[in-house]
């Protein structure tokens, strides 16, 4: 099954990049996706396909992607008002924060948005759930008030699309 | 058309420039690893701005190969980077 | 006939890209650089993309920009992630004017037990 999952997505990306068809394309990208997936393919791993079948985890998901746009406009808006700043108003600082995500796909998605999102971005996590956040203006540094500001917009609708 | 083209290409020089200034003169080898990123994505942006201008597809995929390489040498100079200590 | 909302786009897109690579010359340490350019030129490269796959006619130019920004979206932020891993392991400390470090504190934690440990471990052969 996994193998099959993974030769879909291969000759998928590859009718994607040659759009316009014809039969000799499609012969080599058979070829190409089936070396691909005899080389690569036993390092696909797939969990959870049952979640993919719920419609109203991609309303959340939809949701979720609004959110972050709205939030990375925020935060490029805020770069450039501290870049532009002649006095460079920044007050940078590593925090510890927690997540009570559990999955590893949740995890890495919460930690690319923290580095997206105004002032963040994510150092290093460990397997018990915290982040090493660096922060360019700190605000709070204790470990519940600086959870609450940066990892609390986003964890509570991911725990609805991943959990 | 073509004024709004020549600023553009203008701008994002000058944008490289600024990475190419980093990577140049940055204090420590993570400064210049992170002008080699930034300077990646850049012409990311470039590559599918000429494509746009010049109405040749091929210089999108050189966007897409582009991006893939980057996105590797960066994670490679990472890891490069990652227990090793230099002087200042 | 979608070229002007194209070139705005565009035309805003470039103007990220510019500040990201004045906040890469200004900032003054490895991290704080790393956060402002990450931000501002995925946004811009990403406006870029968009804008091009508005403004021009043609479907496989479309397709690959939109594969291009999936790509730059999902991979610059691990890039980031990883850059600033390494460069903290590498042995280059924040800013010295930074309020706070619990990175560099737990790190030094830790390892002050591992030595305890070893420590421990070497003292019976002793």
């Amino acid at each position: 099954m996994k193998w099959i999952w993974a030769f879909a997505l291969s000759f998928g990306f590859w009718v994607l990049l040659v759009w316009p068809l014809d039969w000799q394309e499609l012969f080599v990208g058979l070829l190409a996706a089936l070396i691909a997936v005899i080389l690569f393919g036993g390092m696909l791993r797939i969990k959870g396909l049952k979640k993919l079948f719920n419609p109203l985890r991609y309303l959340w998901g939809l949701y979720y992607i609004l959110a972050l746009i709205y939030h990375i406009i925020m935060a490029n808006l805020d770069v450039a008002y501290r870049v532009l700043h002649p006095a460079l108003p920044i007050r940078p600082g590593i925090v510890k924060v927690r997540t009570e995500l559990k999955s590893e796909l949740a995890k890495t998605i919460l930690a690319n948005s923290i580095t997206l999102t105004p002032g963040t971005l994510s150092v290093d996590l460990t397997d018990d759930g915290h982040y090493y956040i660096h922060w360019i203006n700190v605000r709070a540094e204790g470990e519940k008030e600086a959870s609450a500001m940066i990892v609390g917009r986003f964890e509570r609708i991911l725990r609805r699309v991943f959990e | 058309m073509s004024a709004f083209y020549n600023a553009f290409f203008a701008v994002l020089g000058a944008c490289c420039f600024l990475c190419l200034y980093r990577v140049a003169f940055g204090p420590t080898p993570p400064d210049r690893a992170v002008g080699i990123d930034i300077l990646g994505i850049v012409i990311v942006g470039l590559s599918a701005l000429f494509s746009l201008i010049t109405g040749k597809d091929y210089y999108m995929n050189i966007a897409l190969a582009w991006a893939l390489i980057a996105f590797i040498g960066t994670i490679a100079l990472a890891k490069f980077l990652e227990g090793r200590s230099y002087d200042e | 006939m979608n070229e002007p909302i194209g070139i705005v786009l565009i035309f805003i897109g470039v103007i990220f890209d510019l500040l990201g690579g004045i906040g890469l010359a200004r900032l003054p340490d490895v991290y704080n650089r790393l956060q402002a350019a990450t931000k501002t030129v995925t946004l811009g490269t990403c406006l870029i993309l968009i804008g091009v796959a508005v403004a021009s006619g043609s479907t496989p130019v479309q397709i690959k920009a939109i594969l291009a920004l999936a790509l730059v979206l999902v991979a610059s932020p691990t890039a980031a992630h990883a850059l600033a891993r390494g460069a903290y392991s590498s042995g280059v400390r924040l800013w010295e004017k930074s309020v706070i470090d619990r990175y560099g504190e737990d790190l030094e934690a830790h390892q002050g037990e591992m030595e305890v440990k070893e420590e421990e471990d070497e003292a019976p052969k002793a």
